[in-house]
Parts: C-alpha cells; structure tokens; sequence
C-alpha cells in the first residue's frame, strides 16, 4: 500500500516535471496588462479584436482595459499625464505617433527604445521607410504604430457633382472656379466644423501652398515660419475659409459630413473616418455613394496620422507589455484591428481583400506616395505647438490676418523648440 | 477661569488637525502653484521625472497681459468678465423677479417653486449638451417660428462671430483708470445725501481729477501692446449666458423667496397701512432688508461664473476663442500644452479675480462683528 503510494507520487512528479516545460510554452507570463486608451464606443470593438488575439497567446495574463472615453484622447491625455507625474504609468499606452510622443514623452526621458523590438520581429522591413524615420529619433524608435489614418482627402458626393455641373477639383484654382459656379446655385462649397477641423484643413492647403519638401523642411526647423512660404499658405487659406459655410464652429465633423451627404455642401476636406462614417453609418457605398480624391494640390502626397503603443520606463509588468507590443506589430494583429477601426495597417504586406474599396484605395497611395506628417493629429509638432497652434487658428478665424499668424507661430515654434 | 481655558484647549485641539490639512492642501498648494508660476516649467521636458525649472520672476504674467502669443488669455479674461456681469445681472434679476411673483403666494406655489429650482439639480454638462442642441444654427430655438408661419431665425446663438463693445487691449490702462474714475465719482454721488463734505472730499473730487487727467494726459501712458488688439462682448457668449441664467435663476429665486417669507406679516401690513403700492413696498422695505441674501447671492454666482467650465466645453468646445473662458485656457495649457508654469499663471490670475470679489465680502462681515 505505502509502495504503491509511492509510486504513484513518484509518477506525479515525473508528470509534473514533464509537463512544466508544455505549460510554460503556452504561457509563461503572468499578471497583469494594464492597456491605456481612448478607444471606446465605435472604435472599442477593433480594440477588442486586438485583446482577444493577444488573450489567445497569452491566456495566463489579466488583461486590464483602461480606457478614456473623448475623441482624438482630449481628456485620457490628460488623465495620462497626471498618472505619469505621478509615477504610476500604465503598461503600454495609447499615443498618436510622431512628434506628440517623441516631443512629450522621449524628450522627458519616459519611453524605452523598441529597435531591439523592430529588429527582432523583422518590423524594420515591413514598415515604410518614412514611418519609421517619423515615429523615431537618432537614438531609437519609439512606438509600434497600430492602424494608419490619412488626412488629405477631399470628400463629396458624385452624382451631386453631376448635378451641380462641377468637377472634384485637383487644384485649388479649380476648387475657386468651381466654388463660385456652386456659390450661384446656393451651396456651400466646403463644408468646415469646429475648430480643430480648420487646424485639419489648414494642414491640406499648406501641403497644397508650399509641397512636401518644404512641409518636411518646416518642422526639421530649416524652414522658418515666417518665410514668404508659410505667409502664402495663409493667404490661400484665408481664400479658402471665404467659401466655407458660416457657423462651423458649432458643429462637429460628422456634422459636416453630412452637409455633403445631404446635398448642402459640394466638398468636405477630412481624415479618412469619414469614409468609416459614410460606409457604416451613412450606409454608402464606396465609390459610388460617395467619392473621394486627394486634397487639392496635393496628389501624390499621403499626409498620415497614426495610433500607436509604446513602452513607458517603469511599466510595472514590463514582459507583458513586449508581448502586446508584438501582437499590435503583428500581421495577424493588424488585419484584425483595421478593418473594424476603418484605417489601413502601417505594413507593407496587409492583406487587402479583407479591407473595402476606399481603404484599398487608400492603401495602395500608402505604399507608393511621398508620405508627410499630420500637424493637426500629432506627427508634425509637439503638444506645446500644437496646443499654441489652436490658439493662434483662432486668432486667425477672427483677424483673418496671414501676417500676424505667420509671426505668431514663428515666436511658438522657437518656444516649442522647433 | 482654569475651566475656560481648558475648553479652549479643547476646541483648539479639535480644530487643529483640519487646520493643518487645509494649511497644506489649501494654503501650502496655493503657495506651491504661486511659486510654479513663476518658474519656466514647460516645453519639451517637462515631463521628465526631474524637470528643469527655473525662477524667472513673473515673466509668465508679464508675457500673458501683453506677450504676442497671449491674444487667447486675454480674449478670454475679456469674455469673463463679460460673462459675470451679465450672469450676475441675469440671475439675481431674474431670480428675484420670480421670488416676487411667487411670494404673491398664487396657486400651486409648491409646484411652481419646484419646476424652477429644478435645473439646478442637472449637472453642467447634461444641461449644456441640450442648450447645445436647442441653440443649433439650424434647429431649435431658431426653428420656432416656423411653427406659426413665420421664417425660422437665423441667429446664431453660440457661432456668431459679431462682437459688441469693442475696445482695444492697447488702451487698457487707460480704460481701467477711467473705470476707477467712474467708479469715485459714482460712489461720491451715493454718499452726497449723507455727508456731503466728505464725499466730496474724499471722493468726487479726486475722482473727476483723475479722469480730467487722464483725458488730458492720457496719450503718454505706454500702451501694453505694440499692436491693436480688439477685444469685445462677443454674441456668440449670449447662447451660453442664458443656459447659466436658465440653470441659476432657481437657485436665487430660492434664496430670495426664503428671505420674503422670513420678513413679518406685520411689516407688510404696517407698510400697506402706511399706502405703499406692491412696488413700493418690495422697493423700499423687502428688497433693502434682504441686502446679506443680494450680497451672498452675487458672491456664489461670481465664483461659479469664474469656475466656467463644463458647460463651455459641453456647449462650444474648447479653441473657441468666441466663448472661451481662462478656466478653460488653464486647463489646455496645462494638460494638452504641457506648460506648467503658464497653467499655475493663469489659476494665479483667476484666483486673484475670485478674491477681488469675495475679500470685500469678509471685511464687510468682520466689520460688522466688530460693530456688534
């Protein structure tokens, strides 16, 4: 009888010893995942899609979804950086790729280098070569961007076009020939809403004024923001805002949006949600419902935004974090997310079939185009021009004076340290 | 004599916890963000673990009042104070109005004091999503009209870009000693009735010498800009001030009723006896004796119109220089701009404004104890 006992321990602890190394490779990490983000409502389930490939991989860890609810993250920044002055940074947060991370949170010392990363997964190939300049520094890389936005895109509605005799202008001399035909039939030649969409559509017709050398040489501080360049592009943008509609400020992008839908406005300048609004929301088909075309003047020039993760120093579950890091990075990941979040993957090699017309179309100038960054979402400039930029918009709004804007956003740019 | 100041003891020992918390969280965090705000903490560091800061006097101020990128902050403090006097003017008025109404004592008084009181219980941002909706440009309020055959308005309650009482920030200092002398002047004619050689001694004297002077003289004070700058009531702030009205006036009829039922029946009577009309009764004996219900109320409005928040940012968002308010701008520039110091700059001079209204208020009420 104590014979038999023996054994029997004596095979359970051979099993257990030959089973340890089966159980570590299912999941050798443990506790938690605390994912900072501000995608809730009808982004949450694409977040989702992510968490739930990564539960799969990794079913020993507690994923903890913290997220703050408000568009474009207004308010989870916010709450973001009273955690980390705090000293009580999330495992892996949320943040627009480009200067908004590197000028916030790389200068101040916060985020681990991710080369080791991108070299160890192969990202340094799959990525295009002007991302990763964008997301990093001559001292590292420093996120993983997750889904890829475009910001130049001029929307509308082709069989209104038909019906007002007018053309999707390619420059922005077309688009004022074609504004005063659509101001005598009683449209609104481009619809505008609230303020930081007027930041979205200066951004356009800057590209259009000054070209993608001079927007790169902008914010590599070789151009100065006083030049004769930036006081023509706030010229034209002054023209522009003539043929927009009058109370902007008081609605929403969505709002404007279906301005267009609805037959009030001819065009729409906006990111490339509108087009995830339109399909899913408006129910119109790409294509055919409604109809897109780069900003004017700016045709082969993919203006992008992005989202990504990084990996803030002293993130209490570290390992945890590198595993998430992989699966946004992944193939796999990327293909699940962006279909339902409506963008496109930042890979090369995504899968197309699984993504609409639009975002196939989209997809297809990413890899070919001259790729710049969004100043209105975050690439371009650091929190403190960008905030110091709204100010200044609205200062424009009101004087509509190139001059006085150019100069202020010079002395901005010098305290922004551009 | 010993017990007397045993039980002194006692109360100070009772007291004294709360008075270090507050010392430290209300008076020890006041000086810290005064301290902050006169550093340089912000840019691109400043988030670092260590920041860099350095005292740089108080160049942030300096640099808010008349510094070229400063144009926001000052549209705002001009919206502000726009904005107080006519809640002020709008709530207590308003208020006031309806307590007077109720205290006729009508039919289903309880109801109706309810139904009023009742927006003061929805939070700012509930109250303003529905104002947001019901000021739309091309819904709500300004569809109205088409109910009864008439063309919708046009107005734009909360996107017109018109401004009324326009001035330029370049003659602020004038503008402030003609409003200083003004204020002499008016409170001189108050006290004329009383004591007519001090008031005009002590006041309408200097007063009108002070704005003779500066009439005169005016053109060789510095200006605080280099530039003109317009600032103005803007008439897009109406569509906000009447949804603070909408949620306030409740809350003064409230205040004001309570006081109207706690003035005795006799008085009344004795007042009518006397043959004083409803008006002059309300105008010379209820209104004049509820002066403490006036002052509190104005002191509660003032700061809650100082504090704007919510429902600006429910109402028009933030970056609207139209509506904006320096709560707001404090806040963007602190957490969306990463400029420390220039946040604690703003909180500093928002907090300087609250007390210009309620530090009279304390020495008017140590003043009377002292009296007693």
């Amino acid at each position: 009888m104590r014979k038999a006992f023996a054994k029997m321990l004596v095979v359970f602890a051979a099993a257990l010893l030959i089973g340890a190394p089966q159980a570590a490779q299912a999941s050798d990490l443990k506790g938690d995942l605390e994912i900072f983000s501000w995608w809730a409502g009808d982004e949450g389930p694409a977040l989702a899609a992510l968490i739930d490939i990564y539960k799969q991989q990794n079913p020993g860890v507690n994923v903890i979804n913290a997220t703050v609810t408000g568009g474009s993250g207004v308010n989870a920044q916010a709450v973001l950086k009273t955690r980390m002055l705090g000293g009580e940074p999330p495992d892996s947060f949320q943040v627009h790729a480009g200067q908004e991370l590197i000028g916030t949170w790389v200068k101040a010392d916060r985020m681990e280098d991710l080369t080791p990363l991108f070299k160890e997964q192969g990202w340094m190939e799959v990525f295009p070569e002007g991302l990763i300049k964008l997301i990093g520094t001559d001292k590292g890389i420093w996120s993983v961007p997750v889904n890829i936005h475009r910001s130049n895109v001029m929307w509308y509605v082709p069989a209104n076009l038909k019906k007002w005799g007018v053309e999707a202008p390619k420059t922005w001399d077309d688009f004022f020939a074609a504004a005063e035909k659509l101001k005598a039939q009683g449209v609104v030649p481009l619809a505008l809403a609230q303020n930081w969409t007027a930041n979205h559509l200066w951004e356009s017709v800057a590209l259009a004024s000054m070209g993608a050398d001079n927007w790169d040489a902008l914010w590599a501080g070789k151009l100065s923001f006083d030049s004769p360049e930036v006081v023509k592009a706030w010229e034209l943008f002054g023209k522009v805002l003539q043929y927009t509609n009058s109370d902007a400020s008081s609605l929403s992008w969505q709002q404007a949006t279906d301005m267009v839908v609805d037959g009030r406005a001819a065009f729409n300048i906006m990111g490339d949600w509108a087009a995830g609004y339109m399909s899913t929301t408006k129910k119109l088909a790409p294509g055919e419902g409604y109809g897109w075309i780069a900003s004017p003047g700016t045709t082969g020039t993919f203006m992008f935004l992005a989202d990504s993760f990084g990996l803030p120093k002293g993130a209490p579950h570290r390992a945890n974090a590198i595993a998430w890091l992989k699966v946004l990075g992944s193939k796999e990941g990327a293909d699940a997310f962006n279909p339902l979040k409506g963008s496109i993957s930042a890979r090369k090699d995504s899968d197309l079939s699984k993504y609409n017309v639009y975002s196939q179309d989209a997809a297809k100038d990413w890899s070919s185009n001259r790729v710049v960054g969004s100043l209105a979402h975050g690439v371009a400039a650091n929190d403190t021009f960008k905030n110091g930029f709204a100010s200044i918009m609205e200062m424009f709004l009101k004087t509509k004076n190139p001059q006085a804007a150019s100069k202020a956003c010079a002395q901005l740019a010098k305290k922004a340290g551009i | 004599m010993r017990e007397a100041s045993l039980d002194k003891l006692k109360a100070f020992l009772t007291l004294l916890p709360s008075m270090i918390l507050i010392g430290v969280f209300v008076y020890g965090f006041i000086g810290d963000t005064i301290w902050t705000s006169m550093t340089d903490w912000g840019g691109t560091g400043a988030l670092a673990l260590e920041p860099e800061k350095h005292f740089i006097g108080l160049e942030n101020y300096i640099d808010l009042f008349t510094g070229f990128l400063g144009g926001g902050f000052r549209q705002d403090l001009v919206n502000a104070v726009y904005y107080s006097v006519m809640l002020l003017a709008g709530a207590v008025g308003l208020g006031m109005f309806i307590a007077i109404l109720l205290d006729q004592k009508p039919r289903g008084e309880d109801l109706l004091r309810t139904i009023f009181l009742y927006p003061m219980s929805l939070s700012f941002i509930v109250s303003g999503t529905i104002w947001r909706w019901l000021l739309a440009p091309q819904g709500g309020v300004n569809v109205l009209p088409k109910y009864f055959g008439f063309k919708p308005l046009t107005f734009k309650w909360l996107s017109s870009q018109s401004a009324v009482l326009v001035f330029n920030w370049q003659d602020i200092l004038r503008i402030l000693l003609y409003v200083a002398a003004f204020v002499l002047i008016m409170v001189g004619m108050f006290m004329l009735k009383k004591n007519q050689g001090k008031a005009i001694k002590r006041w309408l004297v200097p007063g009108i010498l002070l704005g003779a002077v500066v009439w005169v003289f005016g053109g060789l004070l510095p200006d605080a800009l280099f530039m003109e700058e317009e600032h103005g009531f803007n008439l897009a702030t109406l569509g906000i001030i009447i949804a603070t009205i909408w949620q306030y006036s409740g809350y003064t009829m409230a205040l004001y009723l309570a006081g109207f039922n706690g003035i005795s029946q006799d008085l009344r009577d004795a007042a009518m006896l006397d043959g004083a009309s409803q008006v002059a009764y309300y105008r010379h004996v209820a209104i004049p004796m509820l002066k403490p219900i006036t002052i509190s109320a104005v002191i509660i409005l003032s700061h809650i119109s100082l504090k704007m928040f919510d429902l600006i940012f429910a109402m028009t968002g933030p970056d609207n220089a139209a509506t904006g308010h320096p709560a707001l701008n404090m806040y963007l520039t602190t957490f969306r701009g990463n400029e420390f110091a220039r946040g604690a700059a703003i909180a500093i001079v928002l907090f300087l404004v609250a007390a210009m209204f309620i530090v009279p208020y304390l020495v008017g009420q140590y003043r009377q104890q002292g009296r007693r």
